[in-house]
């Protein structure tokens, strides 16, 4: 009995203690997408071992919950940096205003491919996005007519295509990789298609709700926020083609091979040059209010944008990261160190 | 009777009966069958999961390492001779690597070349001899071998993880480096060793830095909190209940209430957390205080169930007998009842700490999935737990990882064997049959 009397004094002592610790955080808390979470945490390794601060602790929560953190307001209860895999929105700058939270920094950081790809036990594949948008979509037009996705092989769609099931395994709505293969492969191909690029003039919203809607009949199959499931379903089915980010291409390149997407090849140069049309910007953002509150947070934005780590040849490269074009690099570091704050205007209108 | 009795032995004795008696037989036997078919079964399934998390988990324990003659040129490290610990904490560490490998591939030049044969070595050895300097602030202007690990590819390679029969541009370790690691296995300088960094390292994104013990030691001071709070709680609450509580409505709806908490799915108690102790409490995220109070919530209703179990199953001879003799109600529930049901609620405690070990869901709302590379020393400190780290092991890019992530299953298992291993002792220790 005395022993758990004991106890419970060391747990209310513990408890009172805590908020004293609350208030003085002497290392930088990070939140975000889970894309760029292995980038983070690289830089994070880094920064830890090489400087006098300590490392930073990152949490994968998503790009959207990590805003949400974010936004949640000014105080070292709340994280200092999020990370993620598209711009900030206009409501999220809104929200983070309501709490007090009105100068971020923004940081671009480089690009993401998303790629599609199977196992290397069959062929390659080449698609164009109107074709990617013709296997996947949940209704598509056919003779003028919008009708539920009546393909059921790749061959359906185009004789060239191989005759087989269309299965793509690919990322939840709730993620950020999802929301950029939509926005890019699956939007850029309903605009291909004459009736639909109509559509676009006339009425947006009813474009965007038809280019976004993913077929739900079993062509598409949701695996979960984990990558190299993926990969290793591929694998296992050579039929079947995966939607992930380009570094487990790049990391697993002796088991599966990227599809070309209107005739170019998912790799570096492509995608960093541009020409890869499924590529994305990543992004991380800086509570400026906390600078000088929790130490080394310019320090660990100098260490993101230097050379050694986002450049050409950096670690991160090594990693997977596309980078920037060296020029707009030393931009974004000239701006982000100088903790210039994101302009409403601009990312409004993003 | 005696037409009777020759009636019933005719019964029993004839050709239908004993068909009857052979089918009930057989019927006995299938029985039995399907019963150790069933075991079969399970044993099979544990056998299948266990020796293929072994067998990708067993090559994580060892790592390659290169013996390189490093020179800590003085000049490089400290120009100005102070020896202050904040020059040397800044020096570049990566030049007498470099140097190191260039000396022993005299005839590798370029750019391109260089980058590939630093490429064997891991980032480590850096920050390793950053350590060591840092530690002995003499060993600047002397030369030493020192073993340094290989990095993540190459040590792939050398455990024959790495199809060498593919183009070279669809494998992370091109022709030249493999010449190289042949090569310098060739001089002897390559061992595999135990990898004491995996038992004694916080996390890393270099596979081969990468270490369990911080998570192991999150785990073991989440559940250390969950133990503090969950046992003393959940055994008062049981002893109340089972021995001083008067059956009510009351005491029937607290019973229902707690026999629901025991099947709730565990994010809800994340959420839960999330809302009281960090949004309302204010307590710090990704802390193990805060994972091990979540935990217990979880917890106790297992540990309330399984005490009042036990208390039940005293039996009240014992109570009649120490309240006969003059002892009072608390002197019999202390020194008699609880004693005695010790075993049945530790045995419970345990299965529940158990399940509270392999618990993520929970620790995803107060932020303990989360890349924490320093052990933490403290319940207050960012910490995560095991099984995370095997979530976010299984969730990297690179190839190496995993084997890493079996092993930290590996590690997951034996602890909680140990576990279960503990409340099988505690019980044969302290049991009393009746």
């Amino acid at each position: 009995m005395r022993i758990m009397g004991s106890a419970l004094v060391a747990i209310a002592v513990l408890a009172c203690g805590a908020p004293q610790e609350a208030e003085a955080r002497d290392q930088i808390r990070v939140v975000g997408s889970s894309t760029v979470f292995p980038f983070a945490t690289a830089v994070a390794e880094q920064f830890g071992r090489t400087t006098a601060f300590r490392t930073p602790v990152i949490e994968s929560t998503g790009s959207g919950g990590g805003l949400k953190l974010f936004c949640g307001g000014v105080g070292l209860e709340h994280p200092d940096v999020t990370n993620a895999s598209r711009a900030i929105k206009a409501s999220e700058i809104e929200s983070c205003a309501r709490n007090g939270v009105t100068d971020i920094v923004e940081v671009r950081i480089g690009f993401d491919g998303i790629v599609i790809a199977n196992s290397k036990s069959s062929g390659r594949v080449s698609l164009t996005k109107e074709q990617i948008f013709r296997a996947l979509a949940k209704q598509v037009p056919i003779d003028g007519q919008l009708v539920p996705n009546p393909y059921r092989k790749w061959s359906d769609i185009d004789p060239s295509l191989p005759d087989a099931e269309i299965e793509v395994l690919g990322p939840p709505p709730t993620s950020g990789t999802r929301d950029a293969f939509v926005e890019l492969a699956m939007e850029g191909g309903a605009e291909a298609v004459p009736m639909l690029a109509a559509k676009r003039k006339e009425d947006k919203k009813a474009f965007k709700g038809i280019a976004h809607a993913i077929r739900e009949d079993g062509g598409y199959v949701e695996a979960g926020e984990n990558d190299n499931l993926i990969v290793q379903k591929l694998e296992a089915n050579p039929m079947a083609l995966g939607i992930f980010g380009f570094s487990f291409l790049d990391q697993n390149a002796d088991r599966i091979q990227g599809s070309l997407v209107e005739g170019v090849e998912p790799t570096f140069e492509n995608i960093a040059s541009g020409d890869y049309g499924v590529s994305r910007s990543l992004y991380f953002y800086v509570k400026k209010a906390h600078v000088g509150v929790v130490p080394g947070i310019v320090e660990y934005i100098a260490e993101f944008t230097s050379d050694k780590a986002a450049g050409e040849e950096g670690y991160l490269a090594e990693k997977g990261l596309i980078p920037l074009p060296d020029a707009e690099r030393a931009e974004v570091r000239r701006q982000a160190t100088g903790l210039v704050p994101l302009n409403r205007d601009v990312a409004a209108s993003q | 009777m005696t037409e009777g009795r020759a009636d019933a032995v005719g019964i029993h004795d004839d050709e239908a009966a004993r068909k009857r008696l052979r089918r009930r037989y057989a019927a006995e036997r299938r029985f039995r069958a399907y019963g150790l078919g069933a075991i079969g079964i399970a044993m099979l399934a544990l056998v299948v999961l266990l020796a293929s998390v072994t067998r990708s988990g067993l090559p994580a324990f060892t790592q390659h390492e290169l013996t390189l003659e490093i020179h800590y040129d003085a000049e490089l490290l400290d120009p100005d001779g102070t020896r202050d610990p904040e020059v040397l904490g800044r020096a570049d560490y990566a030049k007498p690597v470099r140097a190191a490998l260039a000396s022993l591939f005299p005839a590798v030049e370029g750019r391109r070349e260089r980058r590939q044969l630093a490429g064997l070595v891991s980032k480590g050895a850096v920050f390793e001899l950053r350590e060591r300097v840092l530690a002995a602030p003499e060993l600047v202007g002397t030369r030493e071998p020192v073993r340094v690990p290989l990095s993540d590819e190459a040590d792939q390679y050398l455990k024959g993880k790495i199809r060498t029969d593919l183009p070279e541009s669809q494998r992370k370790v091109s022709d030249r480096q493999i010449a190289w690691i042949e090569d310098l296995r060739g001089r002897g300088l390559v061992h595999q060793v135990f990898n004491f960094r995996f038992l004694s390292s916080g996390d890393s994104r270099e596979p081969e830095l990468a270490g369990i013990w911080g998570a192991a030691v999150g785990s073991l001071l989440t559940l250390l909190v969950t133990l503090l709070l969950s046992f003393p709680v959940g055994v008062a609450a049981a002893v109340y209940l089972e021995e001083f509580a008067p059956r009510n409505r009351w005491t029937d709806l607290i019973e229902v209430n707690i026999n629901n908490l025991a099947a709730v799915p565990s994010i809800v108690f994340g959420l839960l957390g999330l809302a009281v102790f960090l949004n309302f409490f204010g307590l710090p995220r990704s802390a193990p205080l805060v994972g091990g109070m979540v935990l217990a919530l979880m917890t106790l209703p297992t540990v309330i169930i399984a005490s009042r179990a036990a208390i039940l199953s005293v039996p009240p001879s014992i109570r009649e007998a120490a309240l006969g003799v003059g002892a009072s109600p608390l002197q019999v529930v202390v020194q008699h009842v609880l004693p005695l049901a010790l075993p049945g609620i530790l045995t419970g405690t345990i299965i529940g700490m158990a399940r509270a070990l392999g618990e993520t869901a929970p620790l995803l709302m107060i932020g303990m999935v989360a890349f924490v590379v320093d052990v933490p020393d403290g319940p207050l400190a960012p910490a995560t737990a095991l099984p995370v780290q095997i979530f976010l092991w299984a969730d990297s890019p690179e190839p190496a990882f995993r084997e890493k992530t079996a092993a930290a299953i590996m590690v997951l298992l034996a602890f909680l064997i140990i576990m279960n291993l503990a409340a099988v002792l505690l019980r044969n220790r302290f049991e009393r049959r009746w």
